[in-house]
């Protein structure tokens, strides 16, 4: 899989820091180029490497060459891939079907089982059950049942972002410092002034680490999804591209892939940023 | 009176009502004032030892009472019960409402703005106005937009306080606030607790492990032992007072020795 992983650093507690920390953080802060430089680096060392022949093209094609692939697959519309903008289209579509209902349903069932004890009994242990469901597996089973349309495929999109959105928001919920909640009591809050002012709030943080997760998951689903008895999209394009040996034809597809990866997970720190504002001076 | 017993809670139900009011009525006239808070033989047990057990006290309105203990004599136990925190005591409690309680930890809702903060719950007319108000008493009026986590440990008590002030308690719960403060800051906390005390006049329960802190702003002095109120002293010397106030010293040493610090070990 070619979308990084991450290590969420929200989920500690606040951390004091020094001035001078701070004042470095801040520092950067304002270089945000600087996270191109690996990057960077990182492509010139392959191309390197095909110029040397220490990579031959028949493993994998140059950046150069890569990029010459992408660029052609932009401007022709070839009969065996379709275009790459086209694909994307398709693609984009799917997981944004997909994501979004798989969000939206997960959140609902989080709070229902989360604030009371009849709706964790009723929906957690279900949950928990069919999290352990290895989700691809699932996937034969969704095309005898919905057949080979776009269906099985935004469903599998939508269970992968499920399950670490449920999770991470129950936790959040569940984990909200009681304390805040006596205070709640003895200053009178109504349940819904509790759940709307100090419940919800307090589970944002981990509800936010769960969004992230989901965003990943939920990719990697729609590329496993889009590779069988698919007729459009990145997939298609890469199992076509599989039957021609085309494989700078896969690798821009894949990059396609962490580019979309890499922007969403960009967006919900953007939504992390500004919703946790309250916090934003104690996180490096 | 009748506006007392109106007012009242009681843990135990409408069943012990009629009793309640009686007690409060009898409490109210022996001392022909009026209660803020109530308690008789209030008992709490945690397996088979009674933390507390049947305790009696009264709090006159406007009383500023504190209450020491050693750590685990179940002083905080008694505070949350009157708070109404904890429903699982046996005994009669009649507490005046409104009641507002400031805790050892400022509780602070950190994704809440300080006034935000101060508002939360707040059934008034014009909350934000007596928000400002409020944190323009205990000297917070710049910080009204600032996040609680950005604020200092003696800022943020001050905005619990400001919390607690907005509901016009009748009865003002103090759980050790300033026990985690700097000695400095602790000493002003100490002056603006009793102005505000004597601008607005609830009565107070704080509680506290301080003998000096309990000698500096007290009216009477309560020692929590063994379940009970195990020692009561008065204090009838002026405010703002004075350390070595002879009075202070002799009864200084006598909470020590209740306390089970004898004399000796307590000069240190």
């Amino acid at each position: 899989m070619s979308v990084q992983l991450f290590t969420p650093s929200v989920t500690g507690g606040t951390r004091v820091i020094s001035d001078r920390a701070r004042r470095r953080s801040r520092g950067l802060a304002g270089r945000g180029w600087l996270r191109l430089v690996s990057p960077v680096v990182l492509i010139g060392i392959w191309q390197l490497l095909s110029v040397t022949g220490v990579l031959p093209p028949s493993r994998l094609a140059s950046p150069v060459s890569v990029a010459h692939t992408a660029y052609n697959l932009v401007v022709v519309n070839s009969p065996a891939y379709g275009t790459l903008q086209g694909s994307l289209l398709v693609s984009s579509e799917r997981w944004g079907i997909g994501f979004s209902l798989g969000v939206v349903i997960a959140v609902i069932l989080a709070v229902l089982g989360g604030l009371s004890r009849i709706g964790e009994y009723a929906l957690d242990p279900v949950m928990n059950a069919l999290r352990s469901v290895p989700l691809l597996g699932l996937l034969p089973l969704f095309i005898v049942w919905f057949g080979i349309g776009d269906l099985p495929k935004d469903l599998i999109v939508l269970l992968g972002a499920l399950f670490p959105m449920y999770i991470n928001t129950f936790a959040g919920i569940r984990s909200v410092d009681p304390k805040l909640g006596e205070l709640g009591q003895v200053l009178g809050l109504s349940r819904r002034e509790l759940v709307w002012h100090v419940i919800l709030p307090g589970a944002l943080p981990q509800a936010l680490t769960g969004l992230r997760l989901s965003v990943i998951a939920s990719l990697l689903a729609l590329v496993v999804g889009e590779q069988i008895n698919a007729n459009a999209g990145l997939g298609f394009m890469m199992n076509q591209a599989e039957t021609f040996l085309a494989n700078n034809v896969i690798v821009v597809a894949l990059i396609v892939y962490a580019l979309l990866g890499v922007i969403a997970d960009s967006i919900v720190r953007f939504i992390e940023r500004k919703a946790l504002a309250w916090r934003q001076e104690f996180t490096l | 009176m009748n506006e007392t017993a109106a007012q009242t809670d009681d843990v135990q139900g409408a069943a012990t009502a009629r009793q309640r009011r009686e007690a409060a009525a009898t409490a109210a006239a022996d001392e022909s004032d009026v209660v803020a808070a109530s308690v008789r033989g209030l008992t709490k047990r945690f397996g088979a030892r009674a933390v507390l057990d049947d305790l009696d006290l009264d709090i006159k309105a406007g009383e500023f009472v504190a209450l020491i203990g050693r750590s685990g004599s179940g002083k905080s136990t008694l505070l949350r019960a009157l708070a109404g925190l904890d429903h699982d005591v046996s005994g009669e409690l009649a507490v005046t409402k409104p009641v507002a309680v400031a805790f050892q930890e400022p509780r602070l809702v950190p994704w809440k703005r300080v006034l935000d903060n101060v508002t939360l719950g707040l059934r008034d007319a014009n909350p934000k106005q007596v928000a400002v108000a409020a944190l323009e008493e205990v000297g917070l009026t710049e910080r009204a937009s600032a996040w609680p986590l950005t604020l200092s440990g003696g800022e943020a008590q001050r905005v619990s306080l400001a919390r607690a002030l907005v509901r016009r308690p009748a009865l003002l719960l103090l759980d050790e606030p300033f026990s985690s403060l700097d000695a400095l800051t602790r000493i002003s906390m100490h002056r603006l607790v009793l102005r505000l005390w004597e601008r607005h006049k609830p009565a107070v329960l704080l509680v506290t492990h301080d003998v000096d802190e309990a000698l500096a702003l007290a009216d009477r002095v309560l020692v929590l032992g063994d379940g009970r109120i195990a020692h009561s002293s008065a204090i009838d010397a002026a405010r703002p007072r004075d350390r070595d106030h002879p009075a202070l010293t002799a009864l200084r040493l006598r909470l020590l020795s209740e306390l089970g610090v004898p004399a000796a070990e307590s000069a240190s």
